[in-house]
């Protein structure tokens, strides 16, 4: 059934082409009840199967000559995945409702992405995920090229290439993998029970890691997100944010680090202070984590201090993946989940809520304007992002910086530290940006009338926070899915080798 | 030996009498028809007889050969010499709507006569016929690059093509001489033999030396590009296809036999020359494509990286990269041939540069959605045939060529970006006020979307063409 999450979106994306032109309702209720039933369906293969190991959903040779397959299936992980992609893709159709122009197109484009998502948490032949990595990759750039605002060609053309270069990365990998291997199969179960030389992971771990952590904008690899995120539309910085982020760390993980895990052996010599790739992605992530809070505090564009903010939040993912260790792994998928819930709804309701409604994002503007007064609830709802987003307790953003920061302490306690500042440096911006924006000191502008906020957005924003909610006051709900799967067969090499 | 002959060509045969059919049927019959019936009449002819041709083809028992390897017929050239078939017809069914001539019949019966010599050129394992097939394919391309008299563009695009040529065809017999003075055979299986006592021997070096200009002007590698983008540019839309897509399956396929089955016992000498001119290729092809404004030369630019790609497969000449290429030029070629077709649809507009293709998905988005399939496909972007075909060639390369690979793939991201910068015109920008809607003829829309359709199928489903070239390959290289 979680197969019909990927042919319902592509089916919504004809559908919505299909649809008139005159009549832009239907389109945006077409991509709705995609949507939804592909969350639908995320929930029910959620609540059916609750072990977190592996379902096979279909597997069918594909090209037999080459031994790849379609095989689609899922374990906790992948699950937890889909079900943020269902949230995430709600929510974003829920915030793109105002989108006037070109609608088809935008919803038809934003489905194709949907989809090639869904296909990339739940391919389990190497080349299968790579085709819906890469299909991935063409709407993003249309999206942001077409509906965009400040800069939005060249932003668009960055973030794309800077893709397709990654994504060169992890083609190369992967056809050595398939290559070196020798078994005629990209089947990510078999080649996680082969055990690569060792000097061939040494060098296929870093170039797949890279190729995939370009998408998760590891620094110094970032500089597409944001100003990616800031000329996207609100919907699709959502997802950008939200969801396709995360395929580059889904990528790390499931391809990266289940395949070649010895590539994050000890070199036996140290370089520069390094001593294995373990190290040098963990302090790259650092510095994602301290350089992005830090400049998203100087940020005068409030779509650019929460483009920074995920540049932060993603590098506690990538730390997490690189401690090694249960607690700060599982930590970064559930990181992965509470950022993509919490970007999300920290786009939508900067870009929605206030763009659309000011056309200003500039803090010094912002603070003049009275917003809090205005538009009540897009100020509630930006107050408990950011209170989530800082990692208060209650929230999901809490347990996941929790279990990431107590898994870096156990691999590496100085690097856990420097952590810590930079959630400290977190908090300092999302006061600064709170502050601007919505209780700046007030004003002798003459008052404004905004637009309402409209019944959709109050949908999605709500979503959104329960969706975080849930998950702070009761993270075994995923939990219980994480954990097996990371406990199961697919990551035993990984566990023999480097669980520490 | 006669009958033999007649057997084993009857389908170029079939083609060539078509093409004298056209002819005499264009100027007896319908001397005094209106342009658009002449069109018309010489293009269902012509279509008609490589349909036969097709049919002759699929009907024959693939297996047999002429003495010194004149002839050799296995499944693999008649996949390929039906592959040149199929896009022969569609190229011809562009033709109708042409109307930048009135010598239709000659101008159908030069695609016809060119399809011929492809057919030859594929089947053949001796140096002799491979030399005239190669001639014959370029002297009706001249003729073809050249036939808009009115335009002076096409005219210096064909004395330029001429001119390289000839040069080229001149290197080409000097080598083949210098390898036929070494072996005493012009057929390649006894070439193979001599060549494999004496790999050291410096003529043979020369010879190889030459031989590779010769072909490399053929398939427009660099440094033996130049060619290329004026003739792309300056060549009737309808011509340039050809030139872009179908001849090129046909100069690979001879290149690689030629090195992989005459040559191979010196292969040590001659794959890192390879090696450069491939580097080159992509390098030069790719990088000189970003500064291109015209789309014809964007395109010419790129066909010279797909070169260097293709190239890869014949450094590492193994059966497998075999497999590869000929999966790799077929599909590149059908992305190529649509990518002209929408060029020639676009061809009462006289659109050029990349600024003409604003918003084309506003004006029609059929065609731009064609569009955007072939460029995708050629930048190598899943589910399109292209990538599998890069995909493919990568993976037999990956082992032993490594840094290679990593070059084609760096390239193949410089690649994407200056198919977006068209596609972004399409998409991004907004029509230029007043544009009317485009006229695009019934037929070169079957034709699109036909290709698209092909280009997607054989994306999604590889092994449909995959399957049926290994088995091919496997038993013509035993």
């Amino acid at each position: 059934m979680l197969a019909w999450t990927i042919y319902l979106s592509f089916l919504g994306a004809v559908m919505v082409t299909l649809m008139p032109a005159k009549s832009p309702v239907a389109a945006r209720a077409t991509a709705l009840g995609t949507a939804l039933a592909g969350l639908g369906i995320a929930i029910a293969a959620l609540l059916s199967d609750r072990s977190g190991q592996l379902i096979t959903v279909v597997r069918k040779p594909w090209i037999p000559g080459l031994g790849i397959e379609y095989h689609l299936a899922a374990d906790g992980i992948s699950l937890v995945l889909v079900l943020l992609t269902g949230i995430a893709a709600v929510a974003g159709i829920l915030f793109s409702w105002n989108v006037e122009r070109r609608v088809k197109d935008f919803f038809a484009l934003y489905l194709v992405l949907i989809g090639a998502v869904y296909g990339v948490f739940l391919s389990f032949d190497l080349f299968e995920l790579f085709v819906f990595y890469e299909i991935a990759i063409v709407p993003k750039y249309f999206l942001i090229a077409i509906w965009g605002s400040t800069r939005r060609e060249y932003a668009a053309m960055k973030l794309v290439l800077y893709s397709f270069a990654g994504s060169a990365l992890v083609l190369a990998g992967l056809a050595a993998a398939y290559v070196v291997s020798g078994e005629r199969t990209l089947n990510l179960e078999a080649l996680a029970q082969f055990p690569f030389p060792v000097h061939f992971q040494m060098w296929a771990f870093p170039l797949v890691f890279v190729g995939f952590a370009v998408l998760a904008g590891m620094w110094p690899f970032h500089t597409w997100a944001p100003t990616g995120h800031a000329a996207a539309p609100t919907a699709a910085s959502m997802l950008l944010a939200g969801v396709v982020m995360k395929l580059g760390a889904y990528g790390c993980l499931r391809v990266a680090m289940m395949l070649f895990p010895r590539g994050l052996d000890p070199w036996g010599f140290r370089v520069l202070g390094f001593g294995s790739w373990q190290q040098v992605f963990a302090v790259l992530a650092l510095i994602g984590i301290v350089y992005g809070a830090s400049i998203a505090l100087v940020q005068k564009d409030l779509k650019f201090v929460v483009g920074y903010s995920s540049v932060s939040h993603m590098g506690f993912v990538l730390l997490g993946l690189m401690t090694l260790n249960q607690i700060g792994v599982s930590g970064a998928v559930y990181q992965m989940f509470s950022h993509g819930i919490i970007a999300s709804l920290l786009f939508a309701v900067v870009g929605r809520m206030v763009y659309d409604r000011t056309h200003t994002r500039e803090l010094g503007e912002l603070s003049r304007i009275p917003l809090a007064r205005l538009i009540p609830f897009a100020a509630v709802t930006f107050v408990l992002a950011f209170m989530a987003s800082i990692g208060l307790p209650g929230f999901s953003g809490f347990i996941a910086e929790l279990e990431v920061l107590l898994g870096s302490w156990r691999a590496f306690p100085l690097m856990s530290c420097i952590a810590g500042v930079g959630i400290l440096i977190g908090i300092a911006f999302s006061w600064r940006a709170l502050q601007a924006t919505f209780f700046g000191e007030s004003t002798n502008m003459p008052e404004q009338v905004l637009p309402p906020i409209t019944m959709p957005e109050r949908l999605g924003a709500c979503l959104l926070l329960a969706s975080t909610l849930a998950l702070g006051l009761y993270p075994k709900l995923l939990m219980d899915l994480i954990l097996p799967a990371l406990n199961g067969p697919l990551f035993e090499q990984l566990r023999r080798s480097g669980w520490r | 030996m006669t009958s033999a002959l007649l057997q084993l060509t009857a389908p170029e045969i079939v083609v060539a009498l078509a093409g004298l059919l056209v002819l005499v049927l264009d100027l007896s019959f319908l001397r005094r028809a209106s342009i658009a019936v002449r069109f018309g009449c010489s293009v269902s002819a012509a279509c008609c007889g490589c349909v036969i041709a097709l049919v002759v083809l699929g009907s024959m028992s693939a297996a047999g050969s002429l003495p010194a390897g004149m002839l050799v017929m296995n499944p693999l050239t008649q996949l390929l010499q039906m592959a040149l078939l199929v896009l022969s017809i569609l190229s011809l069914l562009l033709v109708v709507s042409a109307r930048f001539t009135t010598h239709a019949g000659e101008y159908c019966a030069l695609i016809l006569f060119a399809t011929t010599a492809m057919m030859l050129l594929v089947s053949t394992q001796n140096l002799l016929i491979i030399f005239i097939s190669i001639e014959f394919l370029s002297l009706t391309l001249y003729v073809l690059t050249g036939f808009d008299k009115e335009s002076r563009a096409a005219a210096e695009a064909a004395l330029k093509y001429f001119l390289f040529g000839g040069m080229s065809a001149g290197i080409l017999l000097f080598g083949m001489s210098l390898l036929y003075g070494i072996s005493g055979s012009l057929m390649l299986g006894t070439i193979a033999a001599t060549v494999r006592n004496s790999p050291g021997d410096p003529l043979l070096l020369l010879a190889i030396v030459m031989v590779l200009a010769g072909f490399g002007f053929k398939i427009a590698a660099a440094p033996f590009h130049m060619w290329a983008p004026e003739v792309y540019q300056g060549a009737p839309t309808w011509s340039a296809a050809v030139v872009a897509s179908s001849s090129k399956v046909a100069s690979f396929f001879a290149l690689f036999v030629v090195f992989y089955l005459g040559l191979m016992g010196a292969a040590g000498r001659w794959t890192p020359l390879i090696a450069i001119v491939a580097v080159a290729s992509m390098i030069w092809g790719n990088l000189a494509a970003i500064a291109q404004t015209s789309v014809r030369r964007l395109l010419a630019y790129s066909a010279i990286g797909h070169a260097g790609y293709m190239l890869i497969a014949l450094v590492v000449h193994s059966r497998q990269s075999l497999v590869a290429m000929v999966y790799y030029v077929i599909t590149y070629a059908l992305a190529t041939l649509g990518a002209f077709a929408v060029l020639s649809a676009l061809e009462g507009e006289k659109v050029d540069s990349i600024d003409e293709f604003r918003g084309l998905a506003k004006r029609d988005p059929g065609l731009s959605f064609c569009l955007l399939i072939f460029l995708l496909s050629l930048a190598g972007i899943p589910p399109l045939a292209g990538f599998f075909g890069k995909f493919y060639v990568f993976v037999s390369a990956i082992n032993s060529w490594l840094w290679l690979v990593l070059l084609a793939l760096a390239m193949s991201v410089v690649s994407f970006y200056y198919y977006l910068k068209i596609l972004k015109q399409a998409y991004v920008s907004e029509p230029i006020a007043g544009a009317a809607a485009i006229y695009v003829p019934a037929m070169t829309r079957i034709v699109l979307w036909g290709t698209a359709a092909l280009v997607v199928i054989l994306g999604c489903l590889p092994d449909l063409l995959l399957s049926r070239i290994t088995v091919a390959v496997d038993s013509a290289f035993r």
